[in-house]
């Protein structure tokens, strides 16, 4: 039976046409994924990242409800020019809480992996509620509903953190009962300050090349 | 009555989704213009949350990617099936369901959207209850298809099928392992994966869904709808035979280009980049395959403007598998990952490739449909020239905003200062961006053209009753 008598068989029938696709475009993926996903070092945290406070996680979650990755990578290359701009480049070991990860695949606006601790505060809020006033020239959008927006009323922050415990992230009992009361009195935009300035410091230089 | 419904094709359904389509495709690509708009003037969002560009732009892809192309590939599916098959759909009902929940699903996932519920992964956004009822949908899309392949009165199942099916199987793949996560509440769920590993699961999605939707999807119309309007067999049964699974192996290795001199294994960057190179091959050969079989039709080119937007489409789909895969070698990433050169070759591919071959098809498909002439032939040229005037503008506003963004961003002096900043390579892109609004403008025109036409040729008509013709005994079922 030659090569082309052999598929007629498969294009004679539907059964053997699904099981061929099936079978044939499954193997590039579990030669891939099968692999990473048991990669330990993967899933193995830097010294110094850990999970996100009640507070940080409500940012992020903001920072993806707006939509800021469609404009922000979080992702240093590790070339020269980019660890010049933004800093060290970025490690795996650095995004083990993120769920999920949030690299990014247009910069119209700066990578933001390591913003934290680069502006102040103040800085921050001036720039979110209206970039134009910091940045004269900054096509960013302006975002000054989140200075309104109560914190505690951005989702349900107990279920979140439970559920990410389910998943791994190590929450004690103690955080999780504490978190409402940690978003007390915040605005959205609060957080979300917090999350930016978090960013990119649990990266310890030293401590990571002296290993 | 009802006996003749039984022996006709089903085509009602198909003009039903031809015109939700097009709905779509000026819904989603005014979106696009807007958005375009908005990278220029960037206070036209008016401090409302939902026209914000972050959560405009996951509504322009999707409304685009899912509203327009997926709405488009059933309507051809449907309509190709039936007649590959010599039967009528298997389980009309089921057809219905899925024409009438897609839209739905895509309609309130839309809403979703403006709503902030993302759950960012690119073209994968929609949170958990949609991504179940995708998944219903699709198994529903999944059973019509293959049910009317199985109960087909002719023995071979035509190749326009198997890329439809591979499209109907490999996205479910995808789209399933892709959006396991864990919900926390309606509007909110964490993936199961987390970090670098979340990146590769994504990307392997990704690059698929391009792969299988807006290539392998689209490559079963050119199957179809090629050789019945050039009036030739397709030229190479070989060849589309090696193409096809060619095509349904090397695809799904490549996803890890997307994330070249990321936070990934080298390894997994590297056999990216291979096997997006050996992409190539299976991607020309249906090129070849296509251009061969209207090479000997050149003379129907200049009157049928249908024709004129497939031909013009393969084109553009040539390109479009070149440039991807140079873009997949680690050193031209370098430059050209997260800039405007990615977006340039995205709707080289998605203006140049998918709209103007779904555009051929539905010049095609209405006035068959209908039994009546296309209302203006004229109307159609025009918008022949605007989208390939449109495209070609975009691509090119892009291609010289992506180069020179990425090789701006790069460049060092002897000291290894950076030359440039950020800031300043972002206002020298107003021009590019002012270029590529008009190009989305001039392409939403024609666009919008295309539809008035459709709109008068199917007005006040049915579709026309058409009984599956007899198939000659030596390829008939045996029953
Ligand atoms: C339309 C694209 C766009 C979106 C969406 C966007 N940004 Fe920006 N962002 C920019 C641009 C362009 C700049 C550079 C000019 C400036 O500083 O305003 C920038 C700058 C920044 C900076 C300063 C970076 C630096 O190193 O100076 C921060 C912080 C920032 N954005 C945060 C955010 C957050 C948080 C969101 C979501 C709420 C967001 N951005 C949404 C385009 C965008
Ligand atoms: C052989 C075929 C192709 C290859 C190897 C290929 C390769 C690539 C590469 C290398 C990128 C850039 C990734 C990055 O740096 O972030 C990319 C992006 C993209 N390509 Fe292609 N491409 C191919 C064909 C196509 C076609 C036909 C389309 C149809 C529309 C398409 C749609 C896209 C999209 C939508 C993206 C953007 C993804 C994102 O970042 O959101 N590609 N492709
Ligand atoms: C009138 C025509 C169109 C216009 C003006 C337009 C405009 C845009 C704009 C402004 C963006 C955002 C770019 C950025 O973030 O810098 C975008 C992204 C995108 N568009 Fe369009 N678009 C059009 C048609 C289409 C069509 C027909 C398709 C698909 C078939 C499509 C698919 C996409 C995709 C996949 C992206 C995301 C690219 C990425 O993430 O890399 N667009 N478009």
């Amino acid at each position: 039976m030659n090569g082309l008598s052999l598929h007629r068989k498969i294009e004679e029938n539907t059964g053997l046409l699904i099981f061929g696709i099936l079978v044939v475009s499954a193997i590039g993926g579990l030669v891939q994924l099968v692999p990473v996903l048991n990669q330990d070092s993967l899933e193995e945290p830097t010294s110094n990242t850990r999970p996100y406070s009640a507070v940080e996680l409500t940012g992020r979650d903001i920072y993806m409800r707006e939509g800021c990755s469609v404009c922000h990578s979080q992702q240093i290359r590790p070339l020269i020019a980019e660890v010049e701009r933004y800093g060290p480049y970025s490690r795996a070991g650095e995004f083990v809480y993120d769920r999920p990860f949030m690299w990014g695949s247009k910069r119209t606006g700066p990578d933001l992996h390591r913003i934290g601790g680069k502006y102040s505060d103040d800085w921050h809020r001036l720039h979110l509620l209206d970039p134009r006033a910091v940045v004269a020239e900054s096509i960013m959008p302006a975002y000054p509903w989140l200075g309104e927006r109560e914190a505690s009323e951005a989702g349900n922050i107990t279920a979140k953190m439970r559920g990410l415990r389910r998943l791994g992230h190590p929450y004690t009992d103690e955080e999780i009962a504490a978190a409402e009361a940690d978003l007390e009195g915040l605005k959205e935009i609060d957080t979300l300050i917090a999350y930016l300035q978090l960013l990119g410091t649990n990266f310890n230089e030293e401590e990571e090349t002296n290993e | 009555m009802t006996m003749t419904e039984n022996t006709i094709y089903q085509d009602r359904v198909t003009l039903r989704l031809i015109q939700f389509a097009v709905v779509w495709a000026v819904v989603a690509m005014t979106a696009g213009v807007y958005l375009a708009a908005e990278l220029i003037w960037p206070t036209i969002d008016f401090g409302q949350f939902w026209l914000s560009f972050g959560r405009l732009r996951p509504l322009h892809t999707n409304g685009i990617v899912f509203g327009f192309g997926v709405s488009a590939l059933m309507a051809t599916a449907f309509y190709s099936v039936q007649r590959t098959s010599h039967v009528t759909l298997f389980s009309p009902r089921l057809a219905w369901f899925c024409c009438y929940a897609w839209q739905l699903t895509v309609l309130l996932g839309g809403l979703s959207l403006l709503a902030g519920w993302n759950t960012t992964k690119e073209y994968a956004e929609l949170e958990w209850p949609f991504d179940i009822a995708i998944a219903v949908v699709w198994i529903c899309f999944a059973v019509v298809f293959f049910g009317t392949i199985a109960t087909r009165k002719i023995r071979p199942i035509y190749i326009s099928n198997w890329f439809y099916g591979a499209l109907i199987i490999v996205i479910a793949m995808l789209h399933i392992v892709n959006n396991l996560a864990l919900p926390v509440s309606l509007n909110k769920s964490y993936s199961l994966y987390a970090g670098a590993q979340d990146a590769v699961v994504q990307w392997w999605y990704g690059h698929n869904a391009v792969g299988f939707l807006l290539t392998g999807g689209f490559l079963g119309m050119v199957y179809y709808f090629l050789p019945k309007h050039a009036g030739r067999p397709i030229w190479s049964y070989r060849l589309s035979v090696v193409a096809f699974w060619a095509f349904v192996y090397s695809y799904i290795w490549a996803g890890p280009h997307h994330l070249h001199y990321n936070s990934i294994p080298e390894w997994v960057q590297s056999l990216g980049m291979v096997m997006s190179i050996v992409l190539l091959a299976p991607s020309w050969a249906t090129l070849i395959n296509g251009v061969m079989t209207v090479s000997t039709a050149w003379e129907k080119l200049r009157t049928d403007p249908a024709l004129k937007f497939i031909v013009l489409s393969l084109a553009f789909y040539g390109l479009a598998t070149f440039e991807g895969p140079m873009m997949a070698i680690r050193s031209v990433n370098v430059v050209s990952h997260f800039t405007d050169w990615t977006i340039g070759h995205v709707h080289s591919g998605a203006l140049g490739w998918n709209a103007m071959i779904t555009y051929g098809t539905f010049y095609f498909m209405v006035p068959r449909l209908v039994g009546r002439e296309l209302y203006s032939t004229r109307l159609a040229n025009i918008h022949f020239w605007m989208a390939l005037a449109g495209t070609m503008l975009y691509i090119i506003a892009m291609w010289a905003a992506g180069v020179s963004q990425g090789l701006l961003w790069l460049s060092v002096d002897q000291l290894g200062e950076l030359s440039f900043d950020f800031k300043d390579i972002m206002s020298s892109m107003t021009p590019y961006y002012l270029l590529r609004l008009v190009a989305g403008l001039v392409f939403l025109g024609g666009t919008v053209l295309m539809a008035y036409n459709l709109f008068m040729t199917m007005k006040g008509r049915e579709p026309v009753a058409v009984t599956p013709p007899p198939v000659a005994p030596a390829f008939g079922v045996a029953s």
